[in-house]
């Protein structure tokens, strides 16, 4: 599986990963090389196979809905980058920035 | 005590001294950071030592030991491989991205480890986001393998197992998504256990592969090991995928003789690229096992040959939603200049990521994109079904299994880091248990060119007590796990 820069540059845009032309040329180069190497897994047969999500049953798990202890604010705000008093900033979304 | 008493001291020995009042958490706290002090500037295990901390909480343990409120592990020192919360310390996961983080909650393990009174001597260095098999994708700086300093100690673990190997902390705890404890665990000649996925909470573990990912011990020896996971296991509320199980007493399960347990040996993970050394110590260890009184037979586990592809697609895959929660705003890095918000996600992950952490999320987001998904991201899914089925079968017949862990021992740094396909290679014989969610322990299993190899053990899924018990018969008939780097 060789893939096109454009695919890559598609790609990259997608996981909001910025990349130089010769980081997107170089990921090109290494990516279809590793694609290459799943190629046998297409031959296996999976005729009525189901597909395995997680090796362990996983039901969706209810709990009481009892109010709980939450992490302090200021613990968790202590963290962000940018604030503005008790909130995240972040920057502008719409419009002309 | 010095920092030369240090040397090879286990959880159960240091319980014993601790026990009989004949050194203080506080004395052996002090030896294992004066030991920390002065090797670790050539091997690099650690990428925080919590000193002060430590201190602290070793002089707690002393007043809980003077009150007689002891379990196995308190007063006695760990590191914590830094992908792993801890409350007010910095969680760095190696990279640029979480470099000032400090989380506000402990993970679980780390509680519950604090609540049985365990001293945190600091966190163990691993390849970014747990990424990589050499430690070298670290952000900050390599590890070096305590055996040989020009080697690597294997990863993604390679702080943990490196810090073990090099009496830096009795014990400490790794992740596991392909091989992130077993493999560096064998490169350094330590004990290295991937639990049954579930058995352990992932609460506060920074996320990897959400399906994969498992913490487990790493120690001196298989005791060890069982008495670290007897304060990890057990279902946590706080994860999801933790299992509704009430663990046994995992030390009840050290029993010296394997009369009557079938152990199988399944051909394709003696593979092609397999070292003659290794190979050559691993044959060696299985007559062991024979004179131990194990019925030992050859099996075939034929989709093995998948694993590694299985593996490169559902661990990306995984990997690149898990990693999309670094957009620079709740925590973590963010680029300083940018314009708006969509420029500004751009070069945050751009400069606060590298470049296996970036390939992998590129790949991951390639399995999962329009057009691509049915023929990687669910195909693979559908193959780790049949791989999970073979191991099914097989422990039918078989109450547990034994390969090499690594098919090679300690390489050098720089050695395979050019071409990431060869680089994946190393974690060929440790994935299949992560595919199939199975428990599976790395011993030491014998030297090659004078470097430790590793045994691996396999076992039915909350096999643990089987595992134990083989891997302690085998440990208690050789003398490898005796053996120490000379630093």
């Amino acid at each position: 599986m060789k893939l096109t820069t454009e695919e890559v540059r598609h790609v990259a845009a997608l996981a909001r990963l910025g990349m130089t032309d010769a980081e997107l040329e170089l990921m090109r180069d290494q990516l279809s090389h590793i694609l290459e190497s799943f190629d046998a897994l297409g031959q296996v047969d999976t005729d009525g196979v189901e597909p395995t999500r997680h090796s362990i049953d996983v039901d969706s798990v209810m709990r009481d809905d009892k109010v709980r202890d939450s992490l302090p604010r200021e613990d968790v705000l202590s963290n962000a980058p940018l604030r503005e008093g008790d909130f995240v900033r972040v920057r502008a979304v719409l419009g002309d920035h | 005590m010095n920092s030369s008493d240090v040397l090879g001291l286990t959880v159960q020995a240091a319980k014993t001294l601790l026990d009989r009042g004949e050194v203080s958490s506080y004395e052996l706290t002090r030896a294992v950071l004066d030991r920390i002090r002065e090797v670790d500037g050539r091997v690099n295990a650690f990428v925080t030592v919590t000193e002060d901390e430590a201190m602290a909480q070793a002089r707690s343990a002393d007043r809980r030991i003077a009150d007689g409120d002891t379990g196995p592990l308190t007063g006695v020192p760990m590191q914590i491989k830094d992908n792993m919360c801890t409350w007010g310390v910095p969680t760095t996961c190696a990279s640029h991205m979480l470099q000032d983080f400090i989380p506000p909650y402990d993970a679980t393990v780390v509680a519950r480890l604090q609540m049985e009174g365990a001293v945190l001597v600091g966190k163990g260095n691993l390849d970014e986001f747990a990424m990589g098999s050499s430690t070298e994708n670290s952000a900050l700086f390599p590890t070096r393998n305590p055996w040989d300093l020009d080697r690597v100690p294997g990863g993604s673990s390679g702080g943990p197992a490196a810090a073990v190997a090099a009496d830096e902390c009795v014990f400490s705890l790794g992740s596991d998504t392909g091989g992130s404890i077993r493999q560096p665990a064998a490169l350094c000649g330590v004990v290295g256990l991937k639990p049954t996925y579930g058995l352990v909470s992932r609460y506060g573990l920074v996320a990897f592969a959400s399906s994969l990912d498992q913490i487990g011990p790493l120690t001196k020896n298989v005791t060890d090991s069982a008495l670290v996971l007897n304060a990890i296991a057990g279902h946590d509320r706080n994860d999801s995928t933790s299992i509704r199980y009430d663990p046994p007493d995992y030390s009840r399960a050290l029993k010296p003789d394997l009369k009557g347990l079938r152990i199988g040996v399944p051909t394709e993970y003696f593979v092609e690229g397999l070292e003659p050394g290794v190979e050559e110590a691993v044959r060696t260890a299985i007559g062991v096992l024979e004179e131990l009184g194990a019925e030992v037979e050859e099996t075939s586990l034929p989709n093995t040959e998948h694993a590694l592809a299985v593996y490169y697609i559902i661990a990306p895959s995984e990997a690149s939603a898990n990693l999309a929660r670094y957009d620079g705003v709740k925590y973590g890095y963010s680029a300083a200049e940018a314009d708006g918000m969509w420029d500004a996600l751009d070069k945050t992950r751009q400069d606060g990521f590298g470049p296996e952490v970036k390939r992998r999320i590129m790949l991951g987001t390639y399995a999962l994109s329009a057009g691509y998904y049915d023929a990687y991201y669910l195909k693979a899914q559908k193959v780790r079904t049949l791989i999970a089925q073979e191991f099914r079968d097989a422990f039918q017949r078989f109450d547990a299994l034994v390969t090499p862990t690594s098919p090679s021992v300690a390489f050098k740094l720089g050695e395979k880091t050019a071409d990431p396909v060869q680089m994946y290679l190393n974690d060929i014989l440790t994935m299949p248990a992560n595919i199939a969610g199975i428990p599976a322990i790395s011993v030491p299993g014998g030297i090659a060119d004078g470097l430790p190899v590793g045994l691996q053990f396999l076992g039915p899924p909350l096999g643990e007590e089987t595992l134990f018990r083989v891997a302690y018969a085998y440990e208690q008939a050789t003398e490898w796990h005796r053996m120490r780097p000379d630093l």
